[in-house]
C-alpha cells in the first residue's frame, strides 16, 4: 500500500462518534432461529469431551481431604499396578512449571490463582488435586484413584468466614475501582435522616453448575499441544498454558466451539493443566472429564458475602446518606473480591455516599467470577434495603427510585451514556399489573397461600474488552466470513453476529458466515463481564473499514465507485453504493471479479474502548415478581416474572429473550434454593452434588415475561450493550421483597428457605 | 455386548463396570448423549428403552443387553428432524444445547406416559379418564431434566406446540 493509498482515518471513533449500523432495521433485530440449532438438537454439536481421538487415555483425579498441610505419604503402588493403568502423576514426577499467571496481570493472563499446580507437598484447599490417574479406560482410572492413599500432616486452617472477616483487609482494587470512596459524611447524614434503614444482608457460596461438566482433551504432536476445552477464555488460556509449560503461544491451539453452559466457571483450572501434563509424559492423547463433585472441588464458585447497607432520607423520599459495605471471603492467591458494591456506585442520586469492600483470606478453593459477580448480589442488598426504606415512608417503591433518579453518574461525575431505568418502570408495572399490589404486607390471600408482590433494579455495567481483533475474507461469489476466536456458550454468538455482519455489510444472512472457538483464527477477548457482543462489534468495525478501502481500490477504471473515498460509499444490496445515490454501486462480487480476484482477506484490532473514558455506561432493569408463601410449610413460589430491560440495541430478540429469562431463573435459583454448604470446621463443600444443590427445575419456573426499550447506546458498536448477565441482577431482592409483601417477614439472609419463614 | 441401537444391532466388548451412557460416548462414539453429573441428578443422559426414558448414566450398560435403545441421535434420520426437535429450535428450547438432547428425549418418553394416563404428583384427579396435558404436568414430569441457562420456558412451549393437546 503506498502513500497515496493510505486509509482514510476510522469513521467510528468510541465515544465520538456514533455507530451508523446502529440505527439499520434489516437483519438486526429479526427474531432469527439458531443457526447452529439444528446442530445441537440433533446431538451433533460435539463438546470438548466428545473428540475423538487414537489411543485417547482417560484421567480421573484424586483430591485432598484436609484444607492445609502437607502430604506426608502418598501410596501409588497398587494403582500403579492396576489393569490399564499407565501414569500415576503426583508432586513428584509432575513436569515442573512456571506459577499461574495470576487473571488480570497481564492481557491475557487468566490464571485462576497465583498457586503452583501440583508442585509440591503443601496443601492449601480442601479438594486440591493430589494424584492423577491416566489408564486406558475411564473405569480403570477411576478404580486406580480409589486405590491412592494419602496421609498429610494437617495444619491449622482458616475455614470459617466468621472467624476470618474479622481479621478483613483492604484489596488493592476492586477490579481497577478503588475498594472504598466517600463523598460527604454518609454516617453523619444517616444519624441526622428523617427516615433511615440500616441491615445487614447475607449471601451463601454459590456454584455455576452449567450442565456440561469440566472436561478437556488434549494431544502433543512433538512441541505444538492442541487443547480441546470448554472455555470462554481462548486466547488467554493459551497465552497462559504457554507460560506455565515455558513453550511458544504460537505452539497451543486451542479450541472450543460449543461450551456446554459457562456463567464465568468455564476457565483456565487445575484439570486442563494436569492433563496436559500427563498427556506429556504419557506421550498419549488424555481426555479429562471432571466428576460433578470434582467440579465443586476444584472449580470456583461465588464466594458468601455480609454486607450492610443504610439507607438516610429527607421527608420528601431525597436519599442523605447511602452506605453499603461489607467483606467477601477470598484467598490471598486470587483477585476476584465479589463487587457487590458497585451498584450503590452508580444507581442513585445521594447526598452522601459511602462503600467500602472488605476481603476475608480463607483456605479454601479460590473464589471466581459468576454471572454478575457483585451486581447479582449486591443488589440483593441495596434493592431489598430501598424496599425497606419505601415501606418505613409509605411510598410506593417504583416512585421512591423516580425521586432519587440521578442526573449524571453519582461518583465519576461523568453523563451517562443511555439510561432509561424509569421508562423501563413505568412500562414493566403496566404490563405487569403493578397497581394490584396492596402495600400492605399479608393482605392477599388464597387458602393457605399468601400472595405478594415485589420490585427491584437490574443493573450491569457495560464493558468491551481490549484484545479482540476481526479476519474478514470475502469471496467473488459475494461471500463473507468473519473469523474470530470468539467464544458460543449458549449466547447465540454465531446466529447475533452474522445478522450483525450482514447488516453491515448490506448482505443476506446466507451470504455471511461467522467462524469462532479456534485460536487459529483472529484473536478474540474472553466471554465475560457481557461484553462480548460489543467486543467483537467493534473489532468488525475496525477490519470492515480495511475491507471497503481494499474495495475502493480494487475499484477503478470503469467502476460506478472509481474516485470515491470510504466516508462517500456505504455497504448495501450486497455490495457498496455511493451515498445519497443508490444507482452508482457495485456489488462485491463484481468488484473483484473485475480486477480479477477470487478473495480479499484483511484482519484488524478493535480501537480501545475509550467510550468508557466519556460516559458512565450501564444497562438498568425493573424486575417484577409475585410470589406465593404457604402459611403452613413456608414453602416460596415464584407464580409470576417480568422482567423489563434497558439494554441498549437488541440484536435478535428470540436469542436475547432467552438469555434474560435464563437470568431471571438463575436468580430465582440464588433467592430461594442454591447454597454451596461450606463445612467451617473443615473447609469442606458438604453438597457436591446436583442432587443436593438445588438448581430451579421446570416445576420451580413460571412463564417468564420479558420486555426491553431498544434504545440504542449512540456510544457502543451497534447501540449494544451486552445482556448476559443483567436477567440475574435485581432478582434476590425482588423476590425477597415478594416476600416482605406476602408474609410481613424481611429475609435478609440468601437463600430464602422454609425454615425462615416459620 | 449385544444391543440395538437407533435400530441397527450392535456387538461390542465392555468392561461390565461400563455405564450404558459411557458406553454410548466412549465406544460407540454417540455422544449426542450428555454426561451431567453420572450420578441421576441432572437427566442430560437420558435415552428411550423400549419407549421409556431412563438415565443412561445410572445403567450398567450389561442390564441392557438385547433391548432397544434410542438415542438423540436416532430420532430422525441423517436429513431431517424429529418434530419435536424442529420446535426446539423454532421456540428457543435451548442456549448451550448441553441439555437439549436429553431434554428432547424425556419429553417423548414423557409424552407417552401420559398418552397411558400414568399419573405424576401434580395430577388432582388420579380417576380421570385422561390427564390434562397442561402446564404443571408438563413441568413436574420433566422437572428430572435440569437446564442450567434457564431455557425452560421454550421448551415447555416446544412440547406443548408438538405434543398438546386440544385440551390443553
Amino acid at each position: 500500500m503506498n502513500a497515496e493509498q493510505k486509509p482514510a482515518p476510522s469513521q467510528w471513533q468510541p465515544g465520538v462518534t456514533p455507530d451508523e449500523v446502529m440505527h439499520r432495521h434489516g437483519m438486526i433485530g429479526k427474531p432469527v432461529s439458531r443457526l447452529d440449532g439444528p446442530l445441537k438438537v440433533a446431538g451433533k454439536a460435539r463438546f470438548a469431551a466428545e473428540v475423538p481421538y487414537e489411543h485417547l487415555a482417560h484421567a480421573a483425579l484424586v483430591h485432598s481431604s484436609i484444607a492445609r498441610g502437607r502430604i506426608s505419604e502418598l501410596k501409588t503402588e497398587a494403582a500403579r499396578a492396576a489393569p490399564g493403568v499407565i501414569l500415576v502423576l503426583t508432586y513428584q514426577n509432575m513436569p515442573r512449571l512456571q506459577n499461574p499467571p495470576l487473571f488480570g496481570s497481564a492481557p491475557k493472563a487468566v490464571g485462576a490463582s497465583t498457586l503452583p499446580v501440583m508442585q509440591n507437598e503443601h496443601i492449601t484447599w480442601n479438594g486440591q488435586p493430589v494424584a492423577l490417574v491416566l489408564a486406558e479406560t475411564h473405569e480403570q482410572a477411576e478404580y486406580a484413584a480409589s486405590l491412592i492413599e494419602v496421609r498429610y500432616d494437617v495444619l491449622p486452617a482458616k475455614t470459617d468466614f466468621d472467624a476470618a472477616k474479622r481479621q478483613a483487609r483492604a484489596p488493592d482494587t476492586i477490579l481497577g475501582e478503588p475498594p472504598a470512596i466517600e463523598i460527604g459524611d454518609a454516617e453523619a447524614n444517616l444519624q441526622a435522616a428523617a427516615f433511615k434503614v440500616d441491615a445487614t444482608y447475607r449471601t451463601p457460596r454459590y456454584n455455576h453448575n452449567a450442565i456440561e461438566l469440566h472436561a478437556a482433551t488434549v494431544a502433543w504432536q512433538g512441541d505444538e499441544l492442541t487443547v480441546h476445552d470448554a472455555t470462554q477464555m481462548l486466547n488467554g488460556t493459551a497465552w497462559t498454558i504457554a507460560q506455565l509449560f515455558g513453550i511458544d503461544e504460537k505452539n497451543v491451539r486451542v479450541l472450543s466451539p460449543y461450551v456446554g453452559g459457562g456463567f464465568g466457571g468455564k476457565a483456565l483450572w487445575d484439570h486442563q493443566i494436569l492433563a496436559i501434563a500427563a498427556a506429556r509424559l504419557a506421550q498419549r492423547p488424555v481426555r479429562i472429564v471432571l466428576s460433578r463433585a470434582s467440579v465443586f472441588r476444584i472449580v470456583g464458585g461465588r464466594t458468601t458475602t455480609e454486607q450492610r447497607v443504610a439507607l438516610g432520607a429527607t421527608q420528601d423520599g431525597q436519599l442523605t446518606a447511602l452506605i453499603h459495605t461489607g467483606v467477601a471471603a477470598m484467598t490471598p492467591y486470587n483477585a476476584c473480591p465479589e463487587q457487590f458494591s458497585f451498584p450503590a456506585r452508580h444507581l442513585y442520586a445521594t447526598q452522601a455516599l459511602k462503600v467500602a469492600q472488605q476481603v476475608a483470606d480463607m483456605d479454601m478453593m479460590v473464589n471466581t467470577f459468576m454471572r454478575a459477580p457483585g451486581e447479582s448480589i449486591g443488589t440483593f442488598a441495596l434493592e431489598s434495603a430501598i424496599d425497606e426504606l419505601a415501606g418505613q415512608m409509605q411510598l410506593c417503591p417504583i416512585e421512591l427510585r423516580r425521586r432519587i433518579e440521578p442526573s449524571k453518574d453519582p461518583v465519576s461525575g461523568l453523563p451517562f451514556s443511555s439510561r432509561h431505568l424509569l421508562e423501563a418502570y413505568q412500562r414493566g408495572a403496566e404490563r405487569f399489573g403493578w397497581d394490584q399490589r396492596n402495600p400492605v404486607p399479608r393482605s392477599r390471600r388464597d387458602g393457605e397461600w399468601l400472595i405478594g408482590m415485589g420490585v427491584a433494579t437490574a443493573t450491569y455495567p457495560y464493558y468491551r474488552m481490549p484484545g479482540a481483533a476481526a479476519r474478514i475474507k470475502l469471496t467473488n461469489d459475494g461471500h463473507l466470513t468473519v473469523s474470530i476466536a470468539a467464544h458460543e456458550m449458549g449466547m447465540g454468538t454465531a446466529t447475533a453476529q452474522s445478522q450483525h455482519v450482514a447488516e453491515r455489510f448490506g448482505l443476506p444472512l446466507e451470504q455471511v458466515t461467522f467462524e469462532l472457538g479456534d485460536t487459529t483464527l483472529a484473536a478474540g477477548s474472553l466471554a465475560g463481564g457481557s461484553s462480548q457482543t460489543a467486543s467483537i462489534a467493534a473489532a468488525v468495525i475496525a477490519a470492515g473499514e480495511q475491507l471497503i478501502d481494499q474495495l475502493l481500490m480494487l475499484a477503478t477504471g470503469d467502476s460506478p465507485l472509481a474516485g470515491f473515498k470510504r466516508d462517500q460509499v456505504e455497504a448495501i444490496n450486497g455490495g457498496l453504493a455511493v451515498r445519497g445515490d443508490t444507482t452508482r454501486a457495485e456489488t462485491y462480487a463484481a468488484i473483484l471479479q473485475r480486477a480479477g480476484r477470487t478473495a480479499l482477506q484483511c484482519e484488524a484490532p478493535a480501537p480501545e474502548p475509550a467510550e468508557l473514558q466519556h460516559y458512565s455506561m450501564h444497562s438498568f432493569g425493573a424486575q417484577f415478581c409475585e410470589v406465593k408463601v404457604s402459611a403452613i410449610t413456608g414453602e416460596v413460589r415464584v407464580t409470576r416474572f417480568l422482567g423489563s430491560f434497558d439494554t441498549g440495541r437488541i440484536l435478535n430478540p428470540k436469542t436475547a429473550a432467552s438469555q434474560f429469562r435464563g437470568g431471571i431463573v438463575m436468580g430465582i435459583g440464588l433467592a430461594l434454593t442454591e447454597a454451596t454448604e461450606f463445612d467451617p470446621r473443615s473447609g469442606r463443600i458438604m453438597n457436591p452434588s446436583l442432587a443436593e444443590y438445588h438448581v430451579p427445575v421446570h416445576l420451580d419456573v413460571p412463564e417468564i415475561d420479558v420486555m426491553w426499550t431498544d434504545i440504542a447506546d449512540p456510544h457502543s458498536p451497534i447501540g449494544a450493550r451486552g445482556i448476559g448477565e443483567i436477567g440475574i441482577t435485581g432478582v434476590g431482592a425482588a423476590i425477597a421483597n415478594a416476600v416482605y409483601n406476602a408474609t410481613g417477614k424481611r429475609i435478609r439472609d440468601l437463600p430464602i428457605t422454609l425454615d425462615k419463614l416459620l | 455386548m449385544q444391543f440395538t441401537i437407533n435400530g441397527h444391532a450392535v456387538e461390542v466388548e465392555a468392561d461390565v463396570r461400563t455405564s450404558l451412557l459411557d458406553l454410548l460416548r466412549e465406544q460407540l462414539g454417540l455422544s449426542g448423549t450428555k454426561k451431567g453429573c453420572d450420578q441421576g441428578a441432572c437427566g442430560a443422559c437420558t435415552v428411550l428403552v423400549d419407549g421409556e426414558r431412563i438415565n443412561a448414566c445410572l445403567a450398567l450398560a450389561v442390564q441392557y443387553q438385547g433391548r432397544a435403545i434410542t438415542t438423540i441421535e436416532g430420532l430422525a434420520d441423517e436429513q431431517t428432524l424429529h418434530p419435536l426437535q424442529a420446535a426446539f429450535v423454532e421456540h428457543d428450547g435451548f442456549q448451550c444445547g448441553y441439555c437439549t438432547p436429553g431434554q428432547i428425549c424425556s419429553a417423548i418418553g414423557m409424552a407417552h406416559e401420559l398418552e397411558r394416563n400414568v399419573p405424576s404428583v401434580v395430577t388432582a384427579d388420579l380417576t380421570a379418564q385422561r390427564i390434562a396435558f397442561d402446564h404443571d404436568e408438563v413441568r413436574e414430569r420433566m422437572s428430572g431434566n435440569l437446564c442450567r441457562c434457564g431455557a425452560y420456558n421454550g421448551i415447555v412451549d416446544a412440547i406443548n406446540a408438538t405434543f398438546g393437546r386440544a385440551s390443553a
